[in-house]
């Protein structure tokens, strides 16, 4: 029996084979279509870039070279220098580290949370819904970015406050989602039986309703890392995220800003790495979205 | 930069009959209820962010060499020796008399400042909105009917730009290429530095104040400037206006009527935009408004690029400066807009769907 075969067995014999089966299954799914095979890799690109940046980059990201200030693009910095000399390419490089952990860490902070409130919200109804989901609804009808220039206006400005501000405003989707999916479940005929075995809530919860709103999930947070980017690029530039002199890509912007009409180079190409970032995780957002939820294909 | 509202634009519930008496009636008290709930939620957070978070803001008034007396008397003076509920209680007193606090870098109370820089927002958000409908609308229909044709495809790339360029960013290269390079528009800022203050402000709205003083010359400078950053921000409502408008058209092309109309004998052209495009209004009413709010919320990138006076560069200014009360009571009005745009569209779309009266 071939790996290929053990991995699409229709009669799985454990549960591990069952999911490995089915992440395969997906994994095949996405290599299907061209888009996410894009998105796909350029997310590889990105990660690979943030891990091994100190091999990648030419340059060190805060070494100044003050006789090559404001050098356009050439052979030996592909991207120019700023107005410190500093080399723009490797900044751009040692900056993926700084998205990638902003985007890991947004994920990883509102997911879970989002995921808890609706869960609890659905499975308990009654106040505790209406509660739970007035408030969601409350953080749903505010403007993000705004707020989350509020909360960082209060906490301090800092790498760590901005993506403490940009998960606060972005859990509610989730929530929603995680709740809509479920009052699907609450009443299926498997929850009743865990429950009549003497589960408590917390188990049918953490156990068997968690994992069933985790695809829905993480298509919606994958497709928002295009958005938390903007959101901390924006934070960046307007000096309430990351401090000098650390290489975040909407940082750098503004610090172009100065020289945008006659070293066009400063700002604009750190703004090319965020549109690319971006559209690499809305491309795989949506492919992931047509494998995993057939339903709302093409929307 | 991303507009998509949070709130999906759900087809409203089709009623059964009757029930239809005190409909309306409870539906604008359910309205005015949620608007009033959520515009509270709004004034608990801000209250929160401005006097909870802060580690303590009396500190932050008197600085840390006051005497003892000076930080009890500012403590009492500032009504922080109460209850939280009571403080709280007395700051939704003070907003809705319209008492947002002292900026402490103007030294103007906050909501004198607040008028004073709306009417620019509001006049580069409308210009934007404009420009989004007036092309998105006609390139989401085009793309619908011609699926696969350049125009699709095009409609398909801004789409995605949308969601993945940052706003300030476009509106920097906008400024390198038009502006530095090409000099077809007017800088930063509303108007040339020498036509500044010439126009006495009546509305607010830089286009018809100079048409009424009959300055013809400062309204095309005035033109100049605007039309750059409208631009910007009506990218970024065109790609979502023309992708809805394409997904709202698709479904009705895909509808029998619109094949017997073909099967009349309909010209091609009545068929698009009497029998396809007459339905979709209402739902595109409501996406319109919606996308109009995210600009509201977008022009606060923008006015810091283009130094555009309007509230989302006083709301930055006031952030650099740690000026709280500015950053709170921009955050509430442009709360309080976005929240209301947002549910006039949803009840909009109620009011004007036959299918929901």
């Amino acid at each position: 029996m071939t790996t290929r075969d053990w991995l699409l067995d229709d009669s799985p014999t454990s549960r591990w084979q069952a999911s490995v089966g089915r992440a395969y299954r997906v994994f095949t799914a996405l290599l299907r279509n061209p888009l996410s095979v894009v998105g796909g890799i350029i997310i590889l690109v990105l990660v690979l870039t943030a891990v091994f940046a100190p091999w990648l980059a030419p340059y060190s990201a805060t070494g100044q070279d003050l006789a090559n200030r404001l050098a356009p693009p050439s052979d030996m910095h592909w991207m120019g220098t700023d107005e410190l000399g500093r080399d723009i390419f490797s900044r751009v490089i040692w900056g993926s580290q700084i998205t990638l952990t902003i985007v890991l860490l947004v994920a990883l902070i509102s997911a879970p949370l989002g995921l808890l409130i609706g869960a609890v919200a659905g499975y308990f109804g009654g106040w505790t819904d209406r509660v739970l989901m007035g408030i969601t609804d409350i953080f749903l009808s505010m403007p993000k970015l705004i707020l989350a220039l509020a909360f960082v206006a209060a906490l301090g400005p800092g790498i760590n406050n901005a993506i403490i501000a940009i998960a606060i405003t972005s859990w509610p989707a989730y929530a929603r989602i995680a709740r809509a999916e479920t009052l699907t479940i609450r009443n299926a005929e498997f929850i009743a039986a865990v429950r009549l075995q003497g589960a408590s809530p917390v188990r049918v919860i953490v156990r068997h309703i968690l994992p069933l709103c985790t695809s829905s999930m993480i298509i919606r947070v994958t497709l928002d890392m295009a958005g938390v980017i903007l959101t901390a690029a924006g934070l960046g530039f307007l000096g309430l995220g990351a401090q000098p002199p650390l290489p975040e890509w909407g940082a750098m912007i503004s610090r172009g800003r100065t020289f945008i009409l006659d070293q066009w180079w400063v700002a604009t190409m750190p703004g090319f790495a965020i549109i690319v970032v971006s559209l690499g995780f809305c491309f795989l957002g949506d492919g992931l979205r047509d494998v995993l939820d057939p339903k709302s294909e093409g929307k | 930069m991303s507009i998509e509202p949070q709130i999906a634009v759900s087809p409203a519930p089709t009623s059964s009959q009757g029930r239809r008496l005190g409909r309306g009636v409870s539906a604008v008290l359910g309205f005015v209820v949620t608007v009033f709930l959520t515009f509270l939620g709004l004034l608990a957070i801000t209250f929160f962010i401005g006097r909870v978070i802060p580690i303590d803001p009396v500190l932050s008034v008197v600085g840390d060499r006051a005497t003892p007396a000076v930080y009890e008397a500012a403590k009492v003076q500032m009504g922080l020796d109460q209850p939280l509920p009571i403080q709280f209680f007395n700051y939704v007193v003070g907003v809705f008399s319209g008492d947002l606090g002292k900026s402490v870098s103007t030294g103007r109370a906050v909501v004198d400042d607040l008028s004073r820089f709306f009417p620019a927002t509001l006049e580069m958000a409308t210009i934007g909105i404009f420009i989004g409908v007036a092309l998105g609308v006609p390139l989401g229909v085009i793309a619908a009917s011609r699926q696969g044709s350049v125009v699709d495809q095009v409609i398909r790339v801004v789409g995605l730009l949308g969601y993945s360029m940052p706003a300030f960013w476009l509106g920097l290269v906008g400024l390198a290429l038009f502006y530095a390079r090409l000099r077809w528009v007017g800088g930063p800022g509303r108007l040339d530095i020498f036509y500044d203050g010439l126009v006495s402000p009546v509305t607010g709205l830089i286009l018809v104040d100079s048409l009424l003083a009959g300055e013809v010359d400062i309204f095309w400078n005035a033109v100049s400037h605007l039309i750059l950053p409208a631009s910007v921000l009506g990218f970024f409502s065109l790609a979502y206006i023309a992708r809805m408008t394409r997904s709202f058209m698709l479904d009705q092309l895909s509808q029998e009527f619109v094949t017997t109309a073909r099967v009349k004998g309909v010209p091609e052209r009545v068929v698009i935009w009497r029998h396809a495009f007459n339905p979709i209004r209402v739902p595109l009413i409501t996406v319109i408004g919606l996308s109009y709010a995210g600009l509201l919320e977008g022009s606060v990138m923008i006015e810091t690029v283009f130094s555009w006076p309007g509230i989302g560069n006083y709301l930055t200014t006031a952030l650099l400066n740690a000026d709280m009360n500015a950053v709170l009571g921009s955050t509430l009005v442009i709360g309080a807009v976005f929240i209301f745009i947002n549910k006039v569209s949803d009840v909009l779309y109620r009011v004007l769907d036959p299918r929901a009266r």
